[in-house]
């Protein structure tokens, strides 16, 4: 579900926000569109928006957990974690954290890749959100769903800033809601 | 606030306890400072934020640049609350427009760090946050990046020090804000 679905119609932060998203072609191969989030940083009025926005959908919910995927996720998640008084919960490439945990395959284009998380991180009970900066095929995603459903927790619902137009209305990953903030941008030459 | 530890302050101790060490990891000899037990207190982080906050909102800082990928998580509250851009400073072939580089040694040979062209801009005030300083190999890195496009780091700023690593003396100058320091 797109925010402007949800109560958001007309609201001039996304489009704020949107604007503020730079388009690389053929990044990091040709034919994909990449969407840079880095521009958006650039602009602290807009990046306070996708924060915002997001904490007023979650500071509710009961939210304990927010788990962020790296590296994108890294950025967007610890302030909105930090506003509603939640925990921050990295998911990570392989290697990288340190003590017991516990591991997820997912599926890339080519081959395969996997997504790691604490078990430290998951005590009983907990609501968890996931972020992440782009939605595309869902693959992260659902491999992190996985990993927090493995460890004990419920999660409420995965939020992305960028998500591709096929999110619209009840799509679910795994049964479970996503809420997504902008489309895509399109590639300005002009702004080259 | 006096220094550049950030002294006495009550809420220290509250984070130091909170980090756990974690024997051989990643490789034997090495006892790894891991942060991520903080980021399991909302408290704990929230005071680790508030303390850096409280020493920056008044010195004009207008980029907080954060080191990939700890520096991602501590970086950018910090940017939101004090009203600067956030610029992610990578590993190589991350970013997706142009970028320039800077070389670093590793213990067994180098790595780089890249930053966007046009992120940053001559005159503009920077702090330089990392979970963690070492050998101060990847700050300096860090700091070479944003004075070539003409920044001036104002200071580097890191949750966790290790003194005895002298990382303190490779930064050019510039000064160091931590919060915890670890001997062995």
């Amino acid at each position: 579900m797109f925010a402007v679905e949800n109560g958001l119609q007309g609201d001039p932060r996304l489009k704020a926000i949107s604007d503020a998203i730079r388009v690389i072609p053929h990044f990091p191969k040709t034919g994909i569109m990449f969407q840079d989030i880095t521009t958006l940083l650039l602009d602290p009025v807009a990046f306070k928006h996708v924060v915002d926005i997001f904490v007023d959908r979650y500071k509710h919910m009961n939210i304990s957990l927010v788990a962020g995927v790296e590296a994108r996720g890294f950025i967007f998640g610890p302030p909105i974690a930090l506003a509603i008084g939640a925990k921050f919960v990295p998911l990570r490439k392989p290697g990288k954290l340190p003590g017991r945990v516990i591991s997820e395959e997912y599926e890339l284009e080519y081959g395969s890749d996997r997504l790691e998380m604490s078990m430290e991180a998951v005590k009983s009970d907990e609501r968890a959100l996931i972020i992440d900066d782009l939605v595309a095929t869902g693959g992260t995603l659902s491999a992190s769903i996985n990993l927090l459903e493995r460890a004990g927790a419920e999660v409420v619902e995965c939020g992305c800033v960028v998500g591709l137009p096929k999110f619209k209305g009840q799509c679910r990953l795994k049964g479970k809601p996503l809420y997504v903030l902008v489309e895509p941008s399109q590639f300005d030459e002009l702004t080259l | 606030m006096s220094g550049n530890k950030v002294e006495e302050d009550p809420r220290i101790n509250g984070i130091k306890t909170k980090i756990r060490v974690v024997p051989d990891f990643p490789k034997k000899g090495i006892m790894f400072q891991d942060i991520t037990t903080v980021l399991l207190d909302p408290k704990a982080f929230k005071d680790t934020i508030d303390l850096f906050v409280e020493r920056y909102r008044d010195k004009n800082i207008s980029v907080v640049a954060g080191i990939e990928a700890r520096g991602f998580i501590f970086g950018p509250p910090i940017a939101l609350a004090i009203g600067a851009k956030f610029v992610p400073l990578r590993k190589p072939k991350k970013l997706p427009g142009e970028t320039i580089f800077e070389e670093y040694e590793l213990e067994y040979g180098n790595d780089r760090l890249e930053m966007h062209v046009g992120a940053v801009d001559a005159g503009d005030r920077a702090l330089v946050v990392d979970d963690l300083i070492a050998t101060g190999g990847t700050l300096c890195a860090a700091i070479n990046l944003l004075e070539r496009v003409g920044a001036e780091v104002v200071e580097c700023a890191c949750v966790i020090e290790l003194p005895e690593l002298k990382g303190r003396q490779r930064l050019k100058g510039k000064p160091l804000c931590m919060l915890v320091e670890y001997r062995c």
